[in-house]
């Protein structure tokens, strides 16, 4: 996209014959509108100079002013005062594809804090416990791994929607999802060597609390990953830099940022992070562990207008902590007939998918609707579903034990605007 | 005879290699003891990475007053900006109709000692000593009426001190890929 861009820019600068021979496409119309004379056509725009900084670091378009929002509203503000940060979430209602930009990944800190400045030559990762050997890995040793690439959502456990919010960032912006490259926390384990008796693990941060939580010893050797790389580049110091961990299908917390350390234990530890996970009841403990199948739209979404009636590729996101989408359906008519939708790419474990649906809208009031299910069967209930299977009374403001995975409806009214259809 | 013997050997080499696993690449340090024990923090139900020292809840009443908590917790852990650190109610209030605090609700001690040495006082984590973490223990574990005012905390009675919560909670599933997050919850 950028070489396009400059590209153009350079033809524009250059000349039609000087260009021509490299950009067909962009030549043609010019040629077209040039008289006899050979005078080429006035710039259609303002032109941008190329700077020294912009062409070490390329911008986005000043017309793009996509930004994230502390989350949740009339919540803790972040900066604060102190210039600490809490909870931010990604304008999901302007993403297209699948990959949260870098610069727009929601973030959250366990209990708002700074975030390290960390010197990546100075970080390393101890992996003791029990383990036959005990070693600490330097950023350089896990570059020499054997690594993976793999895309993967990670969510806030706060990510929930109510009847309060407005638009899509503030029902799920806690949620985003990224290219993450680095090395198979089974690739360490597995160099250590795991004594029988390990059943858990403690992952513990660098940052001013040490953020700790405790994990299952099968999940480390199925899939979690100690990422250093994220969207094509190092990970960024808010989303955990120089190193952090992906548990990909568990709640986002999990996802250990600045990961120092890795203790192998036999039992669960109970630390500050996992006391947040204790419950009464264990179906709520377990629904609050690994998140359930689930979708919105993103477009049409709150806070956006259609502006008449006619044809609109409904587009939206789908993920789940149980693997791949299987399926995903919309509705247009509040939930009556449900339409197969189309994916955008293929569904990956624990990944979003993108998913589109053609609809013309005919101007009336309606509600627009999406629901998933994964590889393992699980289904996106809608509240009341999950209301009966609790068996107590629905209402309005009923809240979903764990995970909040339920199905989000928007309304359309006649004028086209778009608002919240909990509300 | 050859290959009995070649058996023999690969069988030998099974059984070693169940026993203590060999590395692949070779990649990685050897961390010194030193390096572990100042690295190791996270603070088990059993207590055994606590470091040696001893407070009493005198002590900890007075720290909490010097090293600042009282300005976030308020005065006696009740009132102020951050999360209160006192119950309201009384231990005749079922444990988990009473409010979500740390050191009353924690399954064990251990993880309010674990918090308050990770993450205590804001902005000047790590600057407690083991004696002043043990003291604050005792303190917050006094004013829930968790323990008596004259008991004294180590890494010996810290982890034997008995939790109002006791067994009352629920423990996680035995998590396994590709299984649903609850058994017969079709969400």
């Amino acid at each position: 996209m950028g070489s396009k861009r400059t590209s153009r820019r350079e033809l524009l600068k250059g000349g039609a014959a000087l260009a021509g021979g490299f950009t067909l496409g962009a030549v043609a119309p010019a040629l077209g509108q040039t008289p006899a004379s050979g005078q080429a056509p006035a710039h259609d725009h303002p032109m941008i100079k190329g700077s020294k900084e912009l062409i070490a670091y390329g911008e986005r378009s000043r017309f793009v002013t996509s930004v994230r929002i502390a989350h949740p509203i009339g919540g803790r503000p972040s900066p604060d005062a102190f210039g600490k940060v809490f909870h931010v979430a990604t304008p999901l209602q302007d993403s297209v594809g699948v990959i949260t930009p870098s610069s727009l990944h929601y973030v959250a800190t366990t209990r708002g804090s700074f975030m390290p400045d960390i010197d990546p030559k100075q970080h390393t990762l101890m992996i003791h416990g029990l383990v036959d050997r005990p070693l600490t890995f330097t950023m350089e040793d896990l570059k020499r791994l054997p690594s993976v690439t793999r895309l993967h959502f990670i969510e806030c456990a706060g990510n929930r929607h109510n009847a309060r919010q407005t638009n899509v960032q503030e029902t799920h912006g806690m949620a985003s999802c990224a290219e993450w490259t680095g090395v198979l926390l089974s690739t360490l384990l597995k160099e250590c060597g795991v004594k029988g008796s390990a059943t858990w693990f403690v992952a513990e941060g660098a940052e001013e609390v040490k953020g700790a939580s405790s994990m299952p010893v099968a999940k480390a050797m199925d899939d979690v990953l100690v990422a250093y790389g994220m969207n094509g580049e190092p990970v960024r110091p808010q989303n955990g830099f120089p190193l952090r961990l992906v548990v990909p299908g568990f709640e986002g917390i999990f996802s250990t940022k600045y990961v120092r350390r890795v203790k192998l234990v036999d039992r669960y530890y109970l630390n500050y992070n996992d006391f947040g996970h204790l419950d009464e009841d264990a179906k709520v403990a377990a629904l609050d562990y690994q998140i359930g199948p689930k979708s919105v739209i993103t477009y049409p979404s709150g806070g956006q207008q259609l502006p008449g009636r006619g044809f609109y590729e409904i587009s939206g996101l789908a993920w789940s902590g149980g693997g791949a989408i299987r399926t995903v359906e919309v509705s247009t008519d509040g939930g009556r007939k449900w339409n197969r939708a189309e994916f955008k790419g293929t569904p990956q474990r624990m990944a979003f998918t993108r998913f589109g649906y053609g609809w013309n809208w005919d101007g009336n009031e309606t509600e627009i609707l999406s629901r998933c299910t994964d590889e393992i069967g699980q289904a996106q209930p809608t509240r009341e579903q999950v209301a009966k299977y609790w068996n107590v009374p629905f209402e309005r403001n009923y809240r979903v034990p764990g995970l909040d995975n339920s199905v989000m409806p928007w309304r359309i009214a006649r004028d086209g605007s778009v608002t919240n259809g909990l509300a | 005879m050859g290959s009995l013997r070649l058996l023999a050997l690969v069988l030998l080499l099974g059984s070693t290699a169940f026993a203590q696993s060999a590395p692949t690449y070779g990649i990685g340090r050897t961390p010194t003891a030193e390096e572990v024990r100042a690295l190791d923090i996270s603070i088990g139900p059993t207590g055994e990475e606590l470091p040696p020292g001893r407070g009493t809840v005198k002590q900890g009443a007075e720290l909490y007053k010097q090293k600042g908590c009282a300005v976030c917790h308020g005065a006696n852990g009740i009132g102020g900006p951050a999360p209160a650190l006192k119950s309201k109610a009384g231990a005749e209030v079922p444990i988990w109709e009473r409010e979500r605090i740390l050191p009353l609700r924690a399954p064990f001690a251990t993880t309010v000692w674990d918090y308050i040495n990770r993450g205590m006082p804001l902005g000047k984590e790590g600057t407690l000593t083991a004696d002043e973490v043990y003291s604050l223990t005792a303190y917050l574990l006094f004013i829930n009426q968790v323990i008596q005012e004259d008991e004294v905390l180590d890494r010996q009675s810290l982890p034997k001190v008995k939790m109002p919560i006791g067994s009352d909670y629920a423990s996680l599933p035995d998590w396994k890929p590709k299984t649903r997050r609850l058994k017969d919850y079709p969400y």
